[in-house]
């Protein structure tokens, strides 16, 4: 199979599986709002490169202006339980003006109350799911709680699915980026000496040593 | 000042602190006259949490809040342009609301300790491992009584040097009252013995906690549908065991408040002693 061929049938199988992954998400939010009874359901993904959260499922009101829709990971109740990496449910929210303020920019509309909750895989935090407005006429209950937290743990594999084919897809569509480069230098190494083939890796396992580690102070906690 | 042992232990000269001739035994005295039976009366009757410096390590606090009262101290952590942790008065006061809601559960129980904010949220994801260690690092210095954590991470290098600064507070008589996770995932620094990790009950009341014999969560305390301080001098209603754990960061401050003397270790059993399912009742 040629180059141009490979390439090709690997895309075609992470956009398909980047799509499976959306609906996966779209599933999840579906199911919680209608587990809990409520007005409406988001996945907030972590865009790391830029420190904000995106809307990447969204269910129940707002759903089609919604997704896609950025803001800094920093700020509201999502920011801080994407940070601390704790759930935290909070009600009767409305009363607070500059969280009625903010809530209306980032949902459109201002919840009563609402659940969020980290999702978590392996040692990373990748989002936040929300669940707006559930009924009040009952006191939240610790089984609500476990429950919000098997959903998260469903959400976060299923986003982090979707983050591995779009990585696939972003290498595949880098011609002439940083993969293309890595490319080249491998084919060229294959035609090395066997000895230059081996200096050369002692290299770059200096180089290597001189990157930073996944688990960098410089990240997150 | 804060950093000197809160107790004269009595010795002239210091013992060394990895062995004990039989000579002197007799100058390692407790400080501590405990009583046949300790009940919640002995360990905190009467006590309001004066003299006690409690700090909240969280998204700041809101100053002059009706539910949290005067600050005696507030500060922001920040990353310099040289890497440096920077450590300045925090004019900011609570980015999230969070902050606010623990101090005020602090102050409920213990009207007249005296509360201290370092903001280590809000500047960010990206970062936050470090101005987290700084933060921690920085009240562990000050020698606070009790530090309140409803955080916690999941990364593994930063929770090795969390683990350090935990073991070091405990040596220095700083209590970390930690909020532990109610999903199944490693996190820190509420999984480390040498703090208090705490999970949530559903009891309305705020004085109800329980000892946990199943570790690592120690105890359990009020956490659902609680009513916290929010921002805008608001309140609003709350779940979570970020909202247990200051909790027990209240009672720990009523407890130090009247019985200075005591190490974490001895705090923790005074604790269990006075826990609802040990029979502890005023």
């Amino acid at each position: 199979m040629s180059d141009d061929r490979l390439r090709a049938a690997v895309a075609a199988g992470a956009l398909g599986a980047e799509e499976s992954y959306r609906d996966l998400l779209q599933s999840i939010v579906e199911v919680a709002r209608a587990i809990f009874g409520a007005r409406a359901s988001s996945i907030f993904l972590h865009d790391e490169r830029t420190d904000e959260l995106v809307f990447e499922a969204v269910a129940g009101e707002g759903a089609e202006e919604l997704l896609g829709r950025r803001f800094p990971s920093s700020t509201g109740i999502a920011g801080w339980v994407l940070v601390t990496r704790q759930p935290l449910v909070v009600e009767e929210l409305a009363d607070d003006p500059r969280f009625a303020r903010e809530a209306a920019e980032s949902t459109g509309f201002v919840p009563k109350g609402l659940m969020a909750v980290p999702l978590l895989h392996e040692e990373r935090a990748l989002g936040v799911l929300e669940v707006l407005d559930r009924p009040q006429q009952a006191a939240f209950s610790l089984q609500e709680m476990a429950l919000l937290g098997l959903f998260a743990n469903e959400a976060a594999i299923a986003l982090d699915l979707l983050q591995r084919a779009r990585d696939v897809r972003n290498v595949l569509e880098d011609e002439g980026g940083e993969a293309a480069a890595v490319a080249g230098f491998v084919a060229k190494l294959s035609e090395a000496s066997p000895e230059r083939r081996e200096a050369v890796l002692r290299l770059l396992a200096v180089i290597e040593e001189l990157l930073p580690s996944p688990g960098s102070l410089d990240e997150s906690f | 000042m804060a950093n000197e042992p809160a107790h004269d232990t009595g010795a002239h000269e210091p013992l060394p602190a990895w062995s004990l001739p039989s000579e002197a035994a007799d100058r390692l005295p407790l400080g501590i006259e405990w009583p046949e039976r300790v009940t919640r009366e002995w360990a905190w009757g009467g006590s309001t949490g004066k003299g006690v410096r409690v700090c909240i390590l969280d998204s700041g606090v809101e100053p002059g809040h009706p539910l949290v009262g005067e600050l005696d101290g507030a500060v922001a952590v920040r990353r310099g342009d040289d890497d440096e942790p920077i450590v300045e008065e925090d004019t900011e006061g609570d980015l999230c609301g969070h902050g606010t809601g623990c101090a005020g559960i602090v102050r409920s129980l213990a009207p007249e300790c005296s509360l201290y904010s370092v903001r280590v949220l809000g500047a960010g994801f990206k970062g936050s491992g470090f101005v987290l260690l700084a933060g921690l690092r920085w009240a562990v210095e000050q020698g606070f009584d009790v530090i309140n954590m409803s955080l916690s991470t999941t990364k593994q290098q930063i929770a090795g040097f969390l683990h350090e600064l935990a073991d070091s507070a405990y040596f220095r008589r700083t209590m970390l009252v930690a909020s532990a996770h109610n999903m199944p995932v490693e996190s820190y620094p509420w999984r480390f013995s040498s703090v208090i990790s705490v999970g949530s009950h559903d009891k309305d009341d705020p004085l109800t906690f329980f000892y946990n014999p199943s570790p690592p969560v120690e105890f359990f305390a009020r956490g659902v549908g609680v009513e916290i301080a929010w921002l805008g001098g608001s309140k609003i209603l709350s779940t979570g065991n970020s909202f247990a754990t200051p909790h027990i960061s209240g009672i720990c401050a009523l407890i130090r408040a009247k019985h200075p003397e005591l190490t974490p270790f001895q705090l923790k059993n005074v604790l269990y002693l006075t826990a609802t399912n040990a029979g502890g009742t005023a």
